[in-house]
């Protein structure tokens, strides 16, 4: 497994070889709250960089996500359709959203584990 | 009856308590647009009815028209849609069916991360794809984020102003300039419109479709009281495409127009919710220009002074002033393991109506108070004080709090199994809820 990348828009991103995992991070779940509803894409959708792939909603709000990488949806996880309370319980982990098939790599742009916390820290913004 | 009676006293309202709800605009609704509404003329008049025995409603709507496009700086206006968000899309349409017309394809609407909801849900109804553009620091639009967003794919960009913060656009001027110089329009959420009547319209701002919702600005009742109604006013440029009927006066006499070929069509059946169309001008007769600004005066005034209040006691993630609202945030409270959602209960135990918390989606724990203009210092002051008795109980006696409202016929509602298992069926059988599959 590869370090962990950051969007500042609360994704993150494990690469391993051409696969990468996608989900949100731990500040975003706890900003959102109870997490109650996603809305994910098909498998073998093809996705763009900072591209919206889906909606997470809260008891507090609904938010888009944005890819981190390029990519070709490979797999989808199934089990937050039932247990949407997985993003909340461990969002780094069985709390997964999607996995990409990946093109070109890492795009420039993302934060690494440092330069995120110093985000969260700021509120966010 | 007494069934009634009783669940009427349930009910919280504008006519008897103060209702700070951020966003939403819970004007009073005075007593005198009722008496207007229901004069026979007005109340017992049929949709089908000719026009030539209608034409007192339909000089009130030619009327009204006019003292709209005098308050929004602009051309004509429809009176058809039924609510802000319907306004919203209809002006959307009115933009694509201008693009389209001109034989470009603008497929992408600019909406701020600050926006109510209905902004990129409008846009995205009309097939648009809609586009983020962020807040700076100072809680306004960045105009270098916006500058980098800005390109021939943009049909419109929409903007409330003052903001959901409460702020006023100050580079509105620029951002006009900016929005226009590439072809795109520039659109105006009316939701904040009662911070500006009689002060500066959104016409003059460079603004090309406006909404204005009647049940906010214009005092007709709001939320479970009744219809909304969201006129649409355009610039001329736009009012080839307003929706058909538009209301004439032709040669002493009032005509609805069907005679519009670049029309995008009827947006509702009939005439718009005509009952507001009354009430909305009969407030904008008894106030007249002058009382209009005296309003949106007044407005910001509550809402700068109520904000001084709470300093201190709530975090102020902007600088002042703010004009007719301003959002706070609980996250000074967030180390007693309090949130914004236990401010807003401990209001409601209190005897408040609580303000809108979790919105805008920009500020963590948001807090977000509109005190309506018409109440009075002493209102303001009590309120303030009960604010401060809640933010201290957090620090003192956080238990206390979590456990809030006890005393309100039902207390902390489980929100998330109401998400995850809605029960929408009620199974009178087993006089019990069955769950939704």
């Amino acid at each position: 497994m590869g370090d962990r990348r950051y969007t500042e828009t609360h994704e993150w991103v494990e690469v391993a070889g051409e696969v990468a995992t996608v989900g949100i991070t731990d500040f975003a779940q706890s900003q959102l709250g109870d997490v109650v509803f996603l809305e994910l894409p098909r498998q073998g959708r093809k996705l763009g960089a900072g591209e919206s792939f889906g909606v997470i909603e809260s008891v507090k709000a609904a938010s888009d996500l944005y890819a981190p990488v390029a990519g070709t949806v490979l797999e989808v996880n199934e089990r937050l359709a039932a247990n949407p309370e997985l993003v909340n319980k461990d969002p780094l982990g069985e709390g997964w959203l999607i996995k990409v098939q990946t093109e070109g790599g890492l795009p420039d742009g993302l934060l690494d584990q440092a330069a995120y916390q110093k985000l969260a820290e700021s509120g966010g913004h | 009856m007494r069934h009634y009676s009783r669940l009427a006293s349930l009910n919280y309202s504008i006519s008897e308590n103060f209702y700070p709800l951020g966003s939403c605009t819970m004007k009073y609704n005075p007593v005198a647009n009722e008496a207007a509404a229901q004069l026979p003329g007005f109340a017992y008049l049929h949709p089908y009815q000719d026009q030539a025995t209608a034409q007192g409603a339909l000089e009130l709507m030619h009327l009204l028209e006019a003292a709209l496009c005098t308050v929004a700086g602009v051309d004509r206006v429809t009176l058809q849609p039924a609510a802000g968000a319907h306004g919203e899309w209809t002006a959307l349409r009115m933009i694509q069916a201008y693009h389209q017309a001109r034989g470009e394809r603008r497929d992408q609407v600019l909406v701020p991360d600050s926006a109510h909801g209905t902004n990129p849900a409008s846009a995205a109804l009309c097939g648009f794809q809609v586009v983020e553009v962020r807040s700076g620091a100072d809680g306004r639009i960045s105009v270098a984020d916006l500058e980098s967003k800005l390109n021939q794919r943009v049909a419109a960009l929409m903007l409330t102003n003052p903001n959901t913060l409460g702020l006023f656009e100050r580079e509105i001027l620029e951002v006009a300039e900016m929005v226009h110089a590439t072809g795109a329009k520039l659109y105006y959420d009316g939701a904040n419109l009662n911070a500006l009547m009689g002060i500066c319209r959104p016409g003059d701002m460079g603004f090309d479709a406006v909404h204005m919702n009647l049940h906010k600005t214009f005092t007709t009742p709001h939320g479970g009281g009744g219809p909304g109604a969201g006129p649409v006013g355009v610039k001329s440029d736009l009012e080839p495409f307003l929706p058909k009927p538009t209301i004439e006066r032709r040669n002493g006499h009032f005509e609805l127009d069907e005679e519009r070929p670049h029309s995008i069509g009827r947006v509702r059946s009939f005439y718009g919710n005509f009952g507001m169309l009354v009430r909305a001008y009969t407030y904008i007769l008894a106030m007249g220009g002058d009382g209009l600004a005296q309003a949106s005066e007044d407005a910001v005034l509550a809402a700068n002074y109520l904000r001084s209040r709470l300093q201190g006691v709530l975090d102020l993630p902007h600088d002042g002033p703010c004009m007719h609202e301003f959002v706070a945030s609980a996250r000074n409270l967030a180390e007693h393991g309090v949130k914004a959602l236990d401010v807003a209960k401990g209001l409601l135990e209190r005897g408040y109506y609580a303000p809108t918390v979790y919105f805008p989606l920009i500020v963590p724990e948001a807090v977000m108070v509109e005190p309506t203009e018409t109440e009075s210092k002493a209102t303001l002051d009590a309120f303030a004080d009960t604010v401060k008795e809640v933010a201290d109980l957090a620090r003192t006696d956080p238990q206390r709090l979590h456990a809030e409202p006890v005393s309100l016929p039902v207390g902390r509602l489980d929100e998330v199994a109401a998400a995850r298992r809605p029960v929408l069926r009620w199974n009178a059988a087993s006089e019990s809820p069955t769950e939704a599959p």
